[in-house]
């Protein structure tokens, strides 16, 4: 363990991937919260149409908890579609363009769900 | 010592073709479905962007949207929509409880050989009646 730093520092093994592992679970975390605000609004009121559908969306903590839910999606997405790519992708560079593809997908995505977001 | 490593059984990766062969326990089921799930979710986000966008955006939007589950989108016939969706709340469902899973044994480590079936029986069980119900009732059976 001595000569663990520097050029022979160990780049493989325990705690690396706890910085995924943890953004996953506090991701997730997010998005049931959200799921859970959603249901409880829409289970509260009258028949559901596009005033009330709307309304729900345009208030501001919808808002900024629609959008920190868009972000957790994306940031979550990203880490599983990884590791989906490196368990069955083994050629580096096809892995690489799937990656990169991912990473267009979720973003692309993500800046569209904020857009429909912004107009309300 | 060099015959005790030649006589170790040899573990190879399953090949695809093999799979079907492979009876998995009910947490293994659980993780596969997990993961099956999340990349049909990933694979149709476009599709729940785009119903986020019809039913949010205006009043014609929204009946847009309305008319997806009566006369289809375009070419593609409603019962086609409705099954999509279905695939997209059975995936979320599932997803979110066999994540609540992950979460419980984190936190309490629950992670018994019998607490883990237990616990992706009841995943499977949990996700598949909510699933039903919620497609009675997007098909309109009751």
């Amino acid at each position: 363990m001595s000569d663990n730093f520097g050029s022979k520092r160990l780049v493989v093994g325990a705690h690396y991937g706890l910085r995924d592992w943890l953004s996953q679970r506090i991701t997730a975390a997010l998005m049931v919260l959200f799921t859970v605000a959603l249901i409880l609004q829409l289970l509260s009121g009258g028949p559901l149409g596009y005033d009330r559908w709307a309304g729900i969306f345009s208030q501001q903590w919808m808002k900024l908890l629609t959008f920190v839910t868009i972000v957790s999606l994306a940031v979550h997405a990203w880490v599983g579609m990884r590791d989906i790519w490196m368990d069955y992708v083994k050629p580096v560079g096809i892995r690489l363009l799937l990656q990169v593809a991912t990473i267009v997908w979720l973003v692309g995505c993500a800046g569209w769900a904020v857009q429909v977001l912004w107009r309300l | 010592m060099a015959d005790n490593i030649k006589q170790r059984p040899i573990y190879r990766n399953i090949h695809v073709s093999q799979i079907v062969a492979y009876r998995l326990p009910p947490a293994g089921i659980v993780s596969i479905l997990h993961r099956v799930s999340g990349a049909l979710m990933f694979l149709l986000l476009p599709f729940a962007v785009w119903l986020l966008d019809v039913s949010l955006s205006t009043e014609v939007s929204y009946e847009r949207f309305t008319n997806a589950f009566v006369g289809g989108i375009g070419w593609l016939p409603a019962w086609f929509v409705k099954l999509v969706v279905l695939g997209l709340i059975w995936s979320y469902l599932h997803h979110a409880i066999a994540g609540l899973r992950h979460l419980w044994m984190d936190v309490t480590h629950s992670v018994g050989l019998q607490q883990a079936r237990l616990s992706a029986l009841a995943t499977l069980a949990i996700s598949g009646v909510l699933t039903v119900l919620l497609g009675a009732k997007l098909f309109g059976l009751f």
